[in-house]
């Protein structure tokens, strides 16, 4: 049995490890200096029905996009071992700084599924409540959270609490000045935060190749200070295994942590995108065969701790999600056209008033017409 | 003749310039083998190589910033912002820099660059993908804007903004890339600085830019069948503007509504009514009057009909330059019904 690698061990080496963590199929690489403790059985259970939930979830939104119910929509397929490793390795007073594309993460951390599809459905820009969930809204613009998730996770270690924050970006997303101040004031003010980098290859069109000429993305912590970790991050067993050490050393107070997560989109960019117009199908094809819900479950299996039964379970209850969402998804949501109005500021500004006034006079005006009709 | 897109304009645009001058490179993101997200840059890096159109790391105030050192090395870069929101991270390379490096060298330095942004709304985007900033560029001294609003313009403006000798900030109104016209390319239209008369009226001027542009011409056709003669004037550039193809105008209506989908406050609308008070004080009949999106964050795609301004604020307006029969400039929502012509 591999011991889990202590916090303080962590922060005395900054190089991250020269391959990938991997804890499933494949014995550790040779050369591999780090021991990840394998998690218990019980976590990788939970986590296989999480995968599980969180891809019916996924082909669902899709279908949805199909039928014009959401605006749009990013895959995340295929990136399942990153999504449910992050939303497991926070406590409930842990924040979580997502992007476009981690819906699956949300839905995960026990969000209400339609409040978290808000965005993409297009009847508001956050259908949570951020203070509540502890989640922040769903990030567009590229790794301007990463700043935020920072600022956060010191505010609250100045008031003595031992939150961490935890910043999800993709490989794209460390090319903006952003994620690299992120990176240097964590550093600077020991901020408990873990960036999570979910390099699944491609930015859009554009291959990790162009994107950067640094050896792993996990390097870019050495020149800032950031310890940091390259990971297999279609292993849900390896994803865990590294988020709790990261988690636990930012929570201890050994300041932040980088974790580059090496996964794969399987869909186009988002179903409006086109990947054929830049990436080869044997690619994909590749990628397929390291699918992170099979590997758990082969591992699950072998160990006897996941049989047909629990399969069968675990894909009638995702389907159950689904459809629910299905559902509560076929009502037109309902769009308070005034809402646009409500929160500019905290009071409306005597310019606003006269706005709102207008479309008010609008509404009636409108509705008196069609009355006549 | 064909008929030809907004899109498709401005990357034979782009085509014909990159084989004009040997100086002209495209970079942005997604703009090499993808050919942008809108296609702009559709096979301009296969057609030339991979020299002339390509793909950079995903950093707006890096490909802004590059653009600059480029421009000072020779070449004459055109460079791509995904979208309106995102060009944010790059303000601070465009405002301090790309538009005041002429004047801080004293004009040893110059840049010919031209910053391409999908720009406005009305395409049902989540947010962040449907801001209209021209504001932020026209306020910044030394930067030129330019803003299309029909794909003959979209081609000859965009050649002209690549051979300008300043920083051209070019305002593609995401709306209107699939609106086609029947063109033969190239096409050569009026220059910078020239406003032009989409469509003359004796009875009042509506001032329009971009993606707006359209909307005013339905609302003066429909204006029409309430008996009101509207002259529709395109701005074209923002900067530089053309004052007096909108006093010579204004001159002669003597009523004038300023379109802009921006939010109002503060906004080139705004610049744009003050000069043309200034300029048409006694002509005027009714003060100058703007209709603008609401000062508020762009709403989400559901809800962005209410933000736009459409047709029945444009008529609102119209309406409201009866001013002879009207108590004041506030808005008031009686006056709806037009009159049958004006005073
Ligand atoms: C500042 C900024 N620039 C450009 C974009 C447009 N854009 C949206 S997603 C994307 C690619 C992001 O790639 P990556 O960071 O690898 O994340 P992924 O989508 O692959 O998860 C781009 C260019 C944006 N959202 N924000």
């Amino acid at each position: 049995m591999s011991t889990q690698v202590s916090a303080a061990a962590v922060a005395d080496r900054l190089l991250p490890s020269a391959s990938p963590v991997r804890l499933l199929d494949d014995a550790t690489p040779a050369g591999y200096a780090r021991d990840y403790a394998m998690p218990s059985e019980q976590r990788l259970r939970s986590a296989y029905r999480a995968m599980v939930i969180g891809r019916r979830f996924d082909t669902q939104a899709t279908a949805l996009t199909k039928q014009g119910k959401l605006a749009v929509y990013p895959s995340s397929r295929g990136q399942e071992a990153c999504q449910i490793a992050a939303a497991a390795s926070l406590r409930d007073d842990d924040w979580l700084f997502p992007t476009y594309r981690d819906t699956m993460s949300l839905v995960s951390r026990g969000l209400d599924p339609i409040e978290v599809l808000t965005l993409l459905r297009g009847t508001w820009h956050c259908g949570y409540d951020s203070q509540a969930t502890k989640t922040a809204p769903q990030c567009t613009p590229l790794a301007t959270q990463s700043l935020h998730a920072v600022g956060l996770a010191h505010g609250q270690a100045r008031k003595g609490r031992d939150s961490v924050a935890l910043a999800m970006l993709g490989d794209g997303a460390t090319s903006e000045g952003d994620f690299h101040e992120a990176l240097n004031f964590a550093a600077v003010f020991r901020a408990p935060v873990v960036f999570l980098v979910q390099n699944n290859g491609w930015a859009i069109s554009v291959p990790l190749a162009k994107q950067s000429a640094a050896p792993t993305l996990a390097h870019k912590g050495v020149g800032y200070g950031v310890p940091a970790e390259q990971v297999d991050g279609n292993d849900v067993a390896a994803m865990t295994s590294v988020l709790d050490t990261a988690v636990e050393h930012a929570r201890s107070g050994g300041g932040p942590f980088l974790i580059e997560a090496h996964t794969y989109r399987l869909e186009a960019h988002t179903n409006a995108d086109d990947a054929t117009r830049y990436r080869e199908d044997t690619e994909v094809e590749q990628w397929r065969g390291r699918d992170p819900l099979e590997r758990a479950e082969r591992y699950l299996r072998a160990r006897g701790c996941l049989g047909d039964e629990d399969v069968r379970g675990f894909a009638e209850e995702a389907e159950e999600f689904a459809g629910s969402v299905r559902a509560r998804m076929q009502q037109e949501p309902e769009v308070a056209p005034l809402e646009i109005f409500e929160h500019v500021f905290g009071e409306l500004t005597p310019q606003l008033q006269e706005q709102r006034a207008q479309v008010v006079a609008e509404q009636a005006a409108e509705a008196m017409s069609e009355e006549d009709r | 003749m064909p008929a030809v897109s907004m899109a498709h304009a401005l990357n034979q645009a782009l085509r014909d310039a990159i084989g004009a001058d040997d100086g002209v490179v495209v970079f942005g993101e997604d703009v090499g083998e993808l050919g942008g997200v809108f296609r702009v840059t559709d096979g301009l890096a296969s057609s030339f190589g991979e020299d002339r159109c390509f793909d950079t790391p995903l950093a707006e105030a890096g490909i802004v910033g590059f653009a600059v050192g480029m421009a000072m090395a020779g070449y004459r870069p055109v460079v791509e912002m995904q979208f309106d929101a995102f060009s944010y991270p790059a303000l601070e390379q465009i405002v301090s820099h790309v538009a005041k490096t002429r004047n801080r060298t004293r004009g040893a330095v110059t840049l010919p660059m031209v910053i391409r942004i999908p720009f406005a709304g009305g395409i049902g985007g989540v947010e962040h993908h449907c801001d209209a900033s021209e504001a932020f560029f026209a306020h910044t001294p030394g930067l030129k804007v330019v803003t299309p609003s029909s794909a003959s313009d979209a081609y000859s403006l965009l050649r002209e903004a690549i051979d300008d000798p300043d920083p051209v900030v070019f305002l593609e109104p995401k709306k209107l890339y699939w609106t086609k016209e029947e063109l033969t390319l190239p096409a050569s239209t009026e220059g910078f600085g020239r406003a032009v008369v989409r469509r003359s009226g004796r009875d009042a001027t509506l001032l329009a830019y971009g993606p707006s542009v359209p909307v005013a011409m339905e609302s003066a056709a429909a204006a029409a069948s309430e008996g009101w003669d509207v002259e529709v004037v395109d701005l074209r550039t923002l900067v530089p503007l053309d004052d007096e193809t909108m006093t010579a105008s204004v001159r002669r209506t003597g009523r004038c509504v300023v379109l802009q989908e921006a939010q109002g406050f503060a906004g080139v609308g705004a610049e744009i009514a003050s000069r043309v008070q200034e300029r048409c004080f006694h002509s005027l009949h009714a003060p100058v009057l703007r209709v603008s999106g609401f000062d508020v964050p762009y709403p989400p795609p559901k809800a962005e009909h209410v933000h736009l301004p459409g047709v029945d604020r444009v008529l609102d307006a119209i309406a409201r330059l009866q001013w002879d029969d009207a108590p004041d400039t506030t808005w008031v929502p009686e006056q709806r019904e037009l009159a049958g012509g004006k005073a």
